[in-house]
């Protein structure tokens, strides 16, 4: 059972960028904005992630760089739907092709940089329990991050009276409005905080996952994290239970293959998106249940008159 | 012809003209080439080292010669635009660098016969349509020979891109190679199914060193799998570029390709009128395919190294030399006989001793 270890950290690695990502973009669409952009912000999180860390040496510096750089593409998303009242599914698109070019752009002059991986917790002698020790407490801190952010944002959806409010603006924006509450203002830091944790989503890519800078490095982890929302039916702990199950099949199959297993490696790769279609066509076959916790009001814009 | 004719004439010719500036082009001189790349030149892998030749070409005729590039355009429809964009601005010599730009250039070429073109990894040409390769499953070999030297476990991890003759063939070169220092060798291969997914190809990577692989090889163009070699304490090979920077302690030597020296050379022949359409498929012989410097590994083995990458490149010894048996065990290429270029280009069949299943 030695592989046990390995295997597990690897799925880890390979969920959280989608975690991060994922859990910026819930709190998003529950204000009632639908930022298809999230692939544009995680590569610009991840080319400024990794070119302030390339440049400072500190990779403290390059994450919060990362999390500066994915709030204002958020921002510029956000004026464009909320102030100018721009079509948000193709604002979100012509954000994710405008952070494609970019990072590119950006990028073009650390291609071929390497850096040192954020280092991984170690506490001495618990570290080194076998099994429990690297799996729990030998992860880098952005990990923790991920699982934190999550059990905050259900804290914060579930217990707070903010949360609330942000509730009540993304399912009914009007009725939000003439209790007194700023639906535009809620809705520019719901979208802020998104893109905040895209462009963390992003820096974890370029500074943990594979530490480098690559044209595209997302490979479109952005838009997986947008169908994890869904698929998360709007709760954090689908949410969670989404992104590991997507980590678990899509390493499992690389392991499989080189087990020797004698499965079709196109029909592997294909998996986890099938399993994820599968889980959207079991949840919406009971639409009350996705009523119950979907946005009445996603992808609306408001006017505040009237 | 009449005078708004001659207008419109003048004012398409400016037009494209300006659109050529766009696209970052000096004056026209004897020499003026333009290159047509898949992607982008920041992928630090195909299209780069392909970019890298194309700056030779300036560095090496100076003032005679000037270059364009257009990169990261789509195989298909927009590759016929782009090719006959570059031939219209007054480009002499084209080159299309990618397989799927096959049939692109070929229509082009025929609409321009006035134009040279040169078209990487195809097989259609014309009087005016070249065509040219590498011969990189002869580096593969010399890496297959390494990588039995130095494996221990006795497992080597393969990350494979998609399951093509290209692709193919390097396994079973790799494998030719490791055996023929060490029969105890076997491959464990995962494909990515994709040429580009950092993320992926690092997992596949990790899949493979948990299963015990000790040495890396990749036919992926990010440097991740490398890296993560390098991460875990185990070696490997570089891809399409010298990537020792990622990898100082893993890296045992990169197959690198070097376009240089060909596009130089042609280049040059369109400059004295001595252009001829022909079919190059070059080895380590014509430095087409370059092997890195060999680091991290003990002086004998790389001194077998050395010696192996000059016997193929002396022509002395051929990789695919027989007797080749396939999984089913049937002779493929008979004793002391060397495989056809025809067999090499369509191979879709493992060599004998190979575990593992080839995808359909």
């Amino acid at each position: 059972m030695e592989w046990i270890v390995p295997f597990t950290l690897t799925v880890i690695t390979a969920s959280t960028p989608l975690l991060l990502a994922a859990s910026g973009e819930l709190i998003t669409e529950k204000s009632g904005v639908l930022n298809l952009g999230v692939e544009g912000m995680m590569l610009v999180g991840a080319i400024t992630g990794f070119a302030v860390t390339a440049s400072s040496g500190s990779a403290v510096l390059g994450i919060l760089a990362a999390v500066v750089a994915g709030t204002l593409m958020s921002l510029i998303f956000a004026f464009l739907t909320l102030t100018l009242m721009a079509n948000q599914v193709a604002t979100g698109l012509a954000l994710t092709i405008f952070g494609v070019g970019f990072s590119a752009l950006v990028g073009s002059g650390f291609v071929g940089f390497a850096i040192d991986p954020l280092p991984a917790l170690s506490i001495p002698g618990i570290s080194a329990i076998p099994i429990i020790g690297p799996i729990l407490f030998g992860q880098d801190f952005l990990v923790y991050l991920s699982i934190a952010a999550v059990i905050g944002i259900w804290w914060f959806l579930v217990k707070s009276r903010a949360g609330l409010i942000l509730k009540a603006v993304g399912d009914s924006h009007h009725s939000a409005h003439a209790i007194g509450y700023s639906v535009i203002k809620i809705r520019y830091l719901a979208t802020m905080f998104g893109g905040a944790m895209a462009g963390l989503g992003g820096a974890y890519l370029s500074l943990s996952y594979t530490p480098m800078w690559a044209e595209n490095m997302t490979a479109g982890r952005g838009w997986i994290a947008l169908a994890l929302v869904v698929f998360a039916t709007w709760r954090p702990g689908r949410l969670v239970a989404g992104a590991y199950m997507f980590g678990l099949i899509s390493v499992m199959q690389l392991h499989a293959q080189g087990a020797g297993i004698h499965v079709p490696s196109q029909f592997m790769s294909m998996l986890p998106y099938l399993a994820t279609v599968i889980v959207l066509v079991i949840i919406s076959s009971d639409r009350a249940k996705i009523r119950l916790n979907a946005p009445a009001c996603i992808g609306q814009a408001f006017r505040a008159a009237q | 012809m009449n005078a708004s004719l001659v207008k419109r004439t003048l004012a398409a010719v400016a037009a494209v003209g300006a659109l050529a500036t766009g696209m970052g082009a000096a004056q026209a001189e004897d020499v003026k080439a333009g290159f047509v790349y898949v992607g982008p030149i920041g992928d630090h892998g195909w299209s780069y080292r392909h970019d890298i030749g194309r700056q030779a070409i300036e560095a090496e005729l100076g003032d005679a010669a000037s270059t364009t590039f257009v990169e990261s355009v789509p195989e298909g429809a927009d590759a016929e635009r782009v090719i006959t964009q570059l031939a219209q601005t007054g480009h002499n010599l084209i080159f299309t660098t990618s397989f799927g730009y096959m049939n692109p250039t070929e229509k082009v070429a025929k609409r321009f016969p006035n134009v040279k073109f040169e078209h990487a990894t195809g097989y259609k040409r014309a009087d005016n349509l070249s065509t040219y390769a590498a011969r990189f499953y002869e580096g593969r070999y010399v890496a297959g020979v390494i990588a039995g030297k130095m494996t221990k476990s006795n497992i080597v991890g393969y990350v494979g891109s998609f399951p093509i003759p290209e692709v193919v063939r390097g396994i079973n070169s790799f494998m030719m190679g490791a055996w023929s220092v060490n029969p105890d060798v076997q491959v464990k291969i995962v494909w990515a199914n994709t040429w580009y997914d950092p993320g992926k190809e690092g997992d596949a990577a990790k899949a493979l060193i948990d299963q015990g692989a000790d040495i890396m090889v990749q036919h992926t163009d990010s440097p991740a799998p490398l890296q993560v070699a390098e991460n875990r304490g185990v070696l490997g090979f570089g891809q399409a570029s010298d990537m020792i920077k990622f990898a100082p302690k893993a890296q045992l030597t990169a197959i690198v390709d070097n376009w240089d020296s060909y596009y130089v050379a042609r280049a040059k022949a369109v400059a004295d009128g001595t252009w001829e359409s022909k079919d190059t498929w070059g080895g380590i012989d014509t430095g087409m395919v370059e092997m890195a410097p060999y680091t991290n590994m003990p002086d004998d083995v790389k001194a077998l190294a050395e010696e192996t990458a000059a016997k193929i490149a002396s022509g002395e010894f051929h990789p695919f030399t027989g007797p080749i048996y396939d999984q089913a065990g049937e002779l493929r290429v008979a004793e002391g006989e060397i495989a056809d270029d025809g067999m090499l280009l369509g191979m879709d069949w493992y060599i004998k001793g190979i575990d593992a299943e080839l995808p359909k």
